[in-house]
């Protein structure tokens, strides 16, 4: 069957059926009412023929509901454009190589989770020796000297380290997001680079489990990795955007 | 318990008389040393409470006295009991003058060594009597009310609103939640004072103050009666503030706390001097209070593969079973850490598992392990990570752990929404119910994969406690020995806080601790390791 990819919406199991599952906890005493406030809310999104299939009394006053509906509305596929980092990935030797074919000299990597922000894990996995899932961290690049600052750096304290250390790229990692800390923490670090007239010195470069590029260049980073990405997608990001610098 | 697993007695105890050793090594450095933690914790002790007009809390302000005048190597006791004694004033009063610049504690005359222990013994006391009163209170709920089946149901909550936090408190204990943790807004651990009063807004988590964990506690046992069973509270007895939040739990009847050095000095950068210091005295309290201490190995497995890494989780365990021996507290408030976190694609990843949890409770029979859920490889699918959540629970009751910190299928995504919490319940209590003497009926088979592999983790532990033993603990430490990480005896936050005692230093909270825990005094116990 021919799919219609200006006029795309949900699909559960016969075109354009439109079918979602929710499933959502609403501040309502478990009841029929609640039920019923739990069906007209997901009409009001949008969706017909609502089926809740399931209820839970969570006590306090509070209701779990697992819910289907058919979608009524649909997205234009042919108009989208989302903004990708456009570097090719390559592979641990082939960036090696080509840092040293195209730049010529180890590339400076100051990496750190910033804030008040303690998780580690997105930057260990970026940086440290071993990596993740199978793919070494920029710390085993022969190509690459990383520093790796860990957690709770506040962003002046980055900053003097990535300035003493003749930084290229500026790696930050964000996983705390509640209350939008995130976006506070990296916004804070480009305005100060742009109050010390820094900001052009450094590759930028931000990730998290709630970072996309398109948020990374929002914000003003050069770049933005979300979850699933691994030290050769960033390190071929910045190999080739120094290279292009470089040559220029 | 019967011996599943074929484990060498004698390697057991290898194990445990290294860890003995480093234990009493680590004991006999902080011996002479006192923190300013320390310190506050005695002068909240003595019921020094509440802040001065710009929030800085008045334990924080009578220990800086102290350490600007240079009298802290004495104790803040000897000065608190002198001034107390000479204007005839209760030591809230005492405390409230100095902040306002009114008193100088040093200035004040001078006391015989007898009259200020004496003094001292009363209000140490008077005040551990307290403690003893809310453990009581504590064991006659557990008569009346009762209790869920081990494992125990942990969950958390964390809007950073205590009010907010209250409500989903009592929603997941209606749930069947045995213990509801509180987890600390992010950056607490590295702040050098405990905030103070109720607070309604953290990041990733609620402020841990006495206020917070009174409103909670009552809300639990509000709860707990309502639905008849007794709900534990738990909280975050870590970082710079170790004794102090010590004693607020044991004054406030918390029943459950985090409570590592190591984990402190691994993934806080703490300074390792300061936060073992702290934590000697912090756990004589726990102890006392009848606390269940919960520590943090399986955070090694977040940074360290858990496969190749399970043995330092092992002698970790050792060490800090012996540490806890130390200060007098038993194996029954020992809630020694491990973790559910190998990767899910490893093929027979389960009987590796397997493997570890039931080695674990059988070397340490006594203690209510602490077992915690996949958190490395959660992605965010969430309906595998409900699956990997319940694999997670098998092992539990099949092996008998003490706490089941319950995987959220949102784990990595976001702080627990309420539903999650409940998902993560019913899913616990179907596996629990549904397997609950499982463990009873099966054997290993000897010379199989799940015992070779125990017998190989436990082989290994032995052999790092020993080199361990050998190089020394601080040491071990800073080559990177657990969860690859480095740290120096001299690096860290923190250090500023350590100060060496004074030939007259007193500490009266200290003394009748050990009394009543039955524990040598700091002068026997340096005595002792002096003969070998």
């Amino acid at each position: 069957m021919a799919t219609d990819l200006t006029r795309v919406k949900p699909y559960g199991d016969t075109m354009n059926d439109g079918v979602m599952q929710l499933s959502f906890s609403m501040p309502a005493p478990y009841g029929e009412e609640a039920k019923e406030a739990a069906r007209q809310l997901v009409m009001k999104m949008g969706l017909t023929e609502p089926q809740i299939y399931h209820m839970k009394d969570l006590g306090e006053g509070y209701t779990y509901f697992i819910v289907y509906g058919k979608c009524e509305h649909h997205v234009d596929y042919t108009t989208i454009q989302v903004p990708k980092v456009e570097s090719q990935v390559m592979s641990f030797y082939d960036i090696n190589h080509y840092i040293e074919e195209h730049i010529g000299r180890k590339v400076v990597v100051v990496g750190a989770c910033t804030g008040t922000d303690a998780h580690t894990v997105g930057i260990d996995a970026i940086m440290n020796m071993k990596g993740y899932n199978g793919e070494y961290g920029l710390e085993r690049y022969p190509w690459v000297d990383a520093y790796n600052l860990g957690s709770q750096v506040e962003n002046d304290v980055l900053l003097a380290k990535a300035l003493e250390l003749q930084a290229d790229v500026l790696l930050v990692s964000q996983i705390v997001t509640q209350k939008g800390v995130h976006i506070t923490n990296l916004t804070e670090l480009v305005e100060l680079l742009e109050a010390e007239g820094l900001r052009d010195r450094f590759l930028l470069i931000c990730g998290g489990p709630r970072i996309s590029h398109e948020l990374a260049l929002e914000l003003g980073f050069d770049a933005g990795f979300g979850p699933g990405s691994l030290a050769p997608h960033v390190a071929s990001y910045f190999s080739q955007e120094i290279a292009k610098r470089v040559e220029k | 318990m019967e011996e599943r697993l074929h484990l060498d007695p004698q390697k057991i105890n290898r194990g445990r008389e290294a860890a003995r050793k480093i234990a009493e090594g680590v004991d006999q450095f902080i011996a002479p040393l006192t923190t300013v933690a320390v310190e506050r914790t005695v002068a909240r002790l003595f019921g020094i409470d509440g802040i001065d007009d710009e929030y800085v809390p008045l334990p924080n302000r009578v220990v800086d006295h102290l350490l600007e005048k240079g009298g802290l190597g004495r104790g803040v006791a000897p000065w608190l009991i002198q001034a107390m004694m000479h204007e005839e004033q209760d030591a809230q009063t005492i405390a409230e003058r100095v902040a306002q610049g009114e008193l100088d504690l040093t200035k004040v005359p001078t006391r015989s060594d007898e009259e200020i222990s004496r003094f001292g013994k009363q209000i140490a006391d008077q005040q551990l009597d307290r403690i003893a009163q809310n453990r009581k209170k504590r064991d006659e709920y557990l008569a009346t009310l009762g209790e869920g089946k081990k494992p125990y149901l942990y969950v958390i909550v964390a809007t950073g609103d205590i009010y907010e936090d209250a409500v989903q408190a009592r929603s997941a204990a209606r749930q069947g939640a045995d213990i509801i943790a509180v987890i600390r807004s992010t950056g607490q651990s590295l702040i050098d004072y405990v905030p103070y009063g109720a607070t309604r807004e953290g990041f990733g988590g609620t402020y841990a103050t006495q206020e917070n964990f009174r409103i909670m506690r009552q809300a639990l046992d509000e709860v707990g009666e309502e639905e008849g069973r007794y709900i534990r509270l738990c909280n975050y007895c870590s970082g710079l503030c170790m004794p102090e939040i010590a004693v607020m739990g044991a004054l406030e009847r918390l029943d459950v706390m985090l409570n590592d050095a190591l984990y402190g000095i691994l993934f806080r950068d703490i300074n390792m001097q300061r936060t073992l210091i702290d934590q000697a005295f912090s756990r004589m309290i726990n102890s006392y209070a009848g606390i269940i201490i919960n520590t943090g190995e399986d955070n090694y497995l977040t940074t360290a593969d858990a496969v190749e890494a399970a043995h330092t989780v092992l002698a970790s365990q050792f060490i800090n079973e012996q540490i806890a021996l130390l200060s007098g507290l038993p194996e029954e408030q020992m809630g020694l850490g491990h973790a559910f976190e190998m990767s899910p694609e490893l093929e027979d990843g389960f009987l590796l598992e397997l493997a570890q949890a039931q080695m674990a409770r059988q070397i340490f029979p006594d203690a209510p392990l602490k077992y915690m859920p996949p958190t490395k490889h959660m992605t965010g699918n969430i309906f595998k990570g409900h699956i990997q959540d319940t694999l997670f629970n098998l092992i539990s009751v099949m092996t008998g752990q003490g706490i089941q910190l319950l995987g959220m299928m949102t784990e990595a995504m976001h702080t627990p929404h309420i539903h999650d919490r409940q998902l993560a319940i019913e899913n616990a209590q179907y596996v629990f119910n549904n397997a609950r003497n499982l463990g009873q009926e099966i054997q290993f088979r000897p010379g199989g994969k799940i015992e070779k592999r125990a017998q190989e983790v436990l082989d290994e532990a032995v052999q790092l406690l020993e080199d361990v033993q050998e190089t020394g603990f601080f040491e071990a430490i800073h080559r990177g020995t657990f969860a690859d990480v480095k740290r120096a005896l001299d690096g860290g936050k923190g250090l500023v806080g350590v100060i060496r005692k004074s030939v007259d230093y007193y500490n009266p909270m200290e003394q009748e601790l050990r009394k009543r825990l039955q524990l040598p005094s700091r002068e026997e116990v340096s005595h002792g390791y002096r003969s070998y």
